[in-house]
């Protein structure tokens, strides 16, 4: 004769624990609308306000003291030509460190009191690099309030987050792929160059766009530099004046960048500049959104190919 | 330094069905190694012969992948491992292979290695086994071609390749990717190969493949090959040492350690009493 299970208690426990399961999915739910809603009214609310505003005049306007006649055109250019060199300073130095820490440097004490002060310096407000940035490129390197002081600042802001990124994508490589290259003869650097990394590519692209991202968007380390506030010309053409020298003469023009400009405008009493604020302020998420959208895509991209 | 050391001889020294005296390839001497405080070898001496398949066997963690490991200088690429005495010396250059003075990489430029677990690149056929040859320098794009192909046939894995060689090694089943692996070991015409556990983790039908495809490199190449499997063992090598708790008990032409042990703890792993 078979036992008869309790059924009927077995199904009230199941039940029970899953009250919890419903509770939990609800209060995540919740949790999440927090962030999802805001930034969607945020968004919605600089949008409904800005867009109208969005005309090609917008774009290849300059700043003006008449709100329906100014545009963003010093600013975006400048915001163009600060990410560049911010581009082509952090990247090879966060990827060189990153690739360093994990090699080359052996693991003892100072090595790790390194990494933990790299993870630190990504925490110190962006305003601290400024008055840094303000001290050793403006004065003691005599670089000015340039382009190139400005995108040199941003580059020291972001590089914690591109070495952290290059060292987490490195460290995704399996042991096995490491080994077999070295078991084929190959020296660190070639293991590097041939394997670790084109495998970590899509890892560190990432890293690098969010760190641009963030960079992008940076308004109090620019100002501590001195950024100009109104500005009514572009800087000459990268790479376009007499070489060798006129070719750099871009790096050391005035400028400014979106944020400033959208700070600018809504610190004038007319309710028109608010409007100029919100289009502009419009146009700089799209350009944050677009570069994260872009580095998803690259990381679906590359690592396609990529299989252990 | 390596300390002058008087080896133990094996009992036999020839293989059955072969007159001739085997050459000796490489002497483990007096081997001693350590894992930070782990004393992992201890005074290891042991021949290996060319172009013979010579087997590593014992239970886990005796000591027999930490061995052949040496023989490429694997240990050299994490802190803590310590060569602590006696050495590897490579025939016919009388070169210690353990030695200050021996670059790591030249050693793992005549000796290639095959993992446990197929490791192809995340790149294609063709760069898998060309990666060898691309690190000593080779550029020429037909004498990469004439060399891949050949590896790849070496490998007995070219008839199934020959089409796709532009393909990830990642596509392959497991057994091709094993012998994509043995072909690049291959592709830079090694003096010899080590193979650790190279079929645990394949089926019985690729590890058949494997098996015979060893047996078949041994007349180019002297072969050292740890395995869990003792079958696999008896069917393979030509001579066979048993290790345990970091010492090699015993070492032999593969059918007396099989048939007719001499030492007691042989008997009782090989007879599964014990492992």
């Amino acid at each position: 004769m078979l036992k008869a299970p309790d059924l009927q208690a077995i199904r009230q426990i199941i039940a029970r624990a899953k009250r919890w399961d419903m509770l939990f999915s609800v209060l995540g739910i919740l949790s999440l609308m927090v962030g999802v809603l805001s930034f969607c009214v945020l968004f919605a609310d600089m949008a409904i306000k800005g867009v109208p505003r969005l005309e090609w005049e917008f774009f290849t306007s300059f700043p003006s003291r008449r709100a329906a006649n100014a545009g963003i055109l010093s600013a975006w250019v400048g915001t163009v030509l600060v990410m560049m060199v911010t581009a082509l300073a952090a990247v090879p130095v966060g990827i060189a460190a990153g690739v360093y820490l994990e090699e080359y440097a052996p693991k003892n004490w100072v090595t790790g009191l390194i990494e933990i002060n790299i993870t630190n310096l990504a925490g110190v407000p962006s305003i601290v690099y400024g008055l840094l940035a303000l001290g050793l490129f403006v004065y003691q390197f005599g670089l000015g309030q340039s382009i190139l002081s400005a995108g040199l600042t941003l580059a020291l802001l972001i590089l914690p987050v591109v070495i952290v990124a290059t060292r987490e994508a490195i460290r995704a490589i399996p042991q096995m792929i490491r080994e077999g290259s070295y078991a084929c003869g190959a020296t660190t650097w070639q293991t590097v160059r041939d394997h670790i990394l084109p495998y970590s590519s899509a890892g560190i692209l990432t890293g690098v766009i969010i760190g641009m991202a963030r960079a992008i968007g940076e308004t109090a380390p620019i100002i501590t530099i001195g950024a100009l506030t109104f500005i009514a010309f572009l800087p000459p053409a990268p790479f376009a004046g007499d070489p060798p020298a006129g070719m750099f003469d871009w790096l050391f023009a005035p400028f400014t960048v979106m944020p400033i400009q959208m700070f600018n405008w809504t610190s004038r009493p007319e309710a028109a500049f608010t409007v100029n604020a919100a289009a502009a302020g419009f146009v700089l998420v799209f350009m944050t959104l677009a570069m994260n959208g872009l580095a998803i895509y690259l990381r679906y991209r590359l690592r396609k190919n990529i299989k252990w | 330094m390596l300390k002058p050391v008087t080896l133990v001889t094996p009992v036999t020294a020839s293989a059955p069905g072969d007159d001739v005296a085997p050459v000796l390839k490489a002497e483990v001497k007096a081997l001693d190694f350590y894992y930070g405080s782990f004393h992992a070898l201890k005074g290891v001496n042991m021949p290996v012969y060319d172009r013979k398949v010579t087997s590593l066997i014992g239970p886990s963690g005796c000591g027999k992948s930490t061995l052949l490991r040496c023989f490429n200088r694997m240990h050299d690429l994490y802190p803590g491992n310590r060569y602590a005495g006696g050495g590897i010396v490579l025939q016919p250059d009388n070169t210690n292979l353990l030695s200050d003075d021996v670059d790591p990489i030249e050693v793992r430029m005549r000796i290639s290695m095959v993992f446990q677990k197929p490791n192809p690149f995340p790149k294609t056929i063709f760069e898998n086994v060309a990666y060898s040859l691309r690190v000593r320098g080779m550029r020429n794009k037909s004498e990469l071609e004439d060399r891949v192909q050949s590896a790849l046939k070496g490998a007995a894995l070219w008839n199934e390749v020959k089409d796709r060689l532009g393909e990830l090694g990642a596509n392959l089943s497991g057994g091709q990717q094993q012998r994509l692996c043995i072909a690049r070991a291959l592709a830079s015409d090694p003096e010899l190969i080590l193979f650790d556990e190279p079929t645990s983790a394949l089926d019985p039908i690729a590890t058949a493949s494997i098996e015979e495809l060893v047996m078949e490199l041994k007349e180019r190449v002297s072969i050292l090959i740890v395995t869990h499997n003792m079958q696999q063992a008896a069917r393979i090598s030509d001579y066979a040492g048993y290790m345990y708790m970091g010492e090699l008990i015993e070492f032999g032409v593969t059918d007396q350690i099989f048939i007719k042990p001499q030492k007691k703890a042989t008997e009782d792993y090989i007879t599964g009493r014990f492992g």
